[in-house]
C-alpha cells in the first residue's frame, strides 16, 4: 500500500490531468479544488451547480475506484486532534488567500506556465518541506 | 449538461487521486520528507498530470468555445502579489502538518473517518473565515467578486 508504485502513480496522475483537461474543454473551468469548494461557500456566486457536481464526483470516486480494484486506503491522519484542526484551518484559509492549491496552481497553473502558479507551488511545497523536516527531524536537523 | 460533465470530471479526478496513492497523507509526507526515506510518488503523479493537462489545455486553446458553455474562463492574473505569497505559505504549513490538501481531503470523506471529517470541517471553516475577512475590508470586496468570475487561479 505505501510501497512506491510508479505505474499507479503515472496512471493516477494521467487521470488527474485528463479530468483537468476535460473540465476546461467541456465547461471552460479550471479544475482547482480549493476554488471550486470555496465558490460553493461564497454567498454571492450564482454558478454553484457545476461546483457541487464536481465535488460530488470527487466524494463518490472511491466507490468507482473500489469497483475497479483500487479500494480507498485508510489515510494516516495526525495523532493530535489539535493538529488536525489547525492544519485544516490553514489549508482552507491559505488556499483561498493564495487563490489555489495543489490542483489549481500545482497542476492546472503550471500546465498553463503561469508565473503566479509556479511561484505559489514553489512556496507551498518549500514551506511544507520545512514543516516536515522540523516535525520529523527536529529544528536544525 | 455542464453539471453532468463536471460530475464526471470530479469522478475521474478523484479516481486519479485514489489510484495514484495521493489520498494517503503518508505518501504525500513521504515526498515532502526530503531528509528521510524519500517517496518520489508525488513527483511522478504531477509529471503525468502536467503532460496530460498541458496537452489538453493546448487543445482547449484551439476551441472557439467550450463544448457546453459560452466561454473559457482562463485565469487572467499574472502578478505575484502579497496574498499569493502569504496564502501559499499558510497553505504549505497546513499541508506539511497533515499531508492533506483539498482534493484528497474531499475524496477521503467517502471513508467516513472522523479525523478526515474534522479536517474537512476545519478546512471549510478556514475558507469561510477567508471570505469573512475579505468582507471586512471594503476594497477587497470588489477584488473578491471580480476574482469569482475569471481571475482565480484554481
Amino acid at each position: 500500500m505505501s510501497l512506491f508504485d510508479p505505474v499507479s502513480a503515472l496512471l493516477g496522475g494521467a487521470l488527474i490531468g485528463l479530468a483537468s483537461a476535460l473540465l476546461m474543454m467541456a465547461t471552460g473551468r479550471i479544475a482547482g479544488i480549493s476554488g471550486i469548494l470555496g465558490g460553493c461557500l461564497a454567498p454571492a456566486a450564482g454558478d454553484k451547480l457545476w461546483r457541487f457536481a464536481f465535488i460530488a464526483g470527487l466524494v463518490l470516486a472511491p466507490f468507482a475506484s473500489g469497483f475497479l480494484g483500487h479500494p480507498l486506503p485508510t489515510p494516516r491522519m495526525p495523532e493530535s486532534w489539535a493538529i488536525t484542526v489547525i492544519a485544516g484551518l490553514l489549508v482552507g484559509f491559505g488556499s483561498r488567500l493564495g487563490s489555489g492549491c495543489t490542483s489549481g496552481h500545482g497542476v492546472c497553473g503550471i500546465a498553463r506556465l503561469s508565473a503566479r502558479s509556479i511561484a505559489a507551488t514553489a512556496i507551498f511545497m518549500g514551506t511544507a518541506i520545512v514543516v516536515v523536516a522540523i516535525m520529523r527531524h527536529g529544528i536544525g536537523g | 449538461m455542464a453539471a453532468l460533465a463536471s460530475f464526471v470530471c470530479g469522478l475521474i479526478f478523484g479516481l486519479g487521486l485514489v489510484i495514484s496513492g495521493m489520498t494517503q497523507p503518508q505518501k504525500v509526507l513521504g515526498f515532502l520528507d526530503i531528509f528521510g526515506r524519500w517517496d518520489p510518488t508525488l513527483a511522478l503523479v504531477m509529471a503525468a498530470a502536467l503532460i496530460v493537462s498541458g496537452a489538453g489545455f493546448a487543445l482547449a486553446r484551439q476551441q472557439k468555445q467550450p463544448m457546453l458553455t459560452a466561454q473559457h474562463l482562463w485565469p487572467t492574473r499574472t502578478d505575484v502579489d502579497r496574498s499569493l505569497v502569504v496564502g501559499s505559505v499558510l497553505f504549505g504549513l497546513g499541508w506539511g502538518l497533515a499531508g492533506l490538501c483539498p482534493g484528497p481531503a474531499l475524496v477521503n470523506i467517502a471513508g467516513l473517518w472522523p479525523s478526515v471529517i474534522v479536517f474537512v470541517l476545519a478546512m471549510t471553516a478556514g475558507m469561510i473565515l477567508k471570505d469573512l475577512w475579505d468582507r471586512r475590508v471594503p476594497s477587497a470586496i470588489i477584488v473578491g467578486e471580480v476574482s469569482l468570475s475569471t481571475s482565480t487561479d484554481g
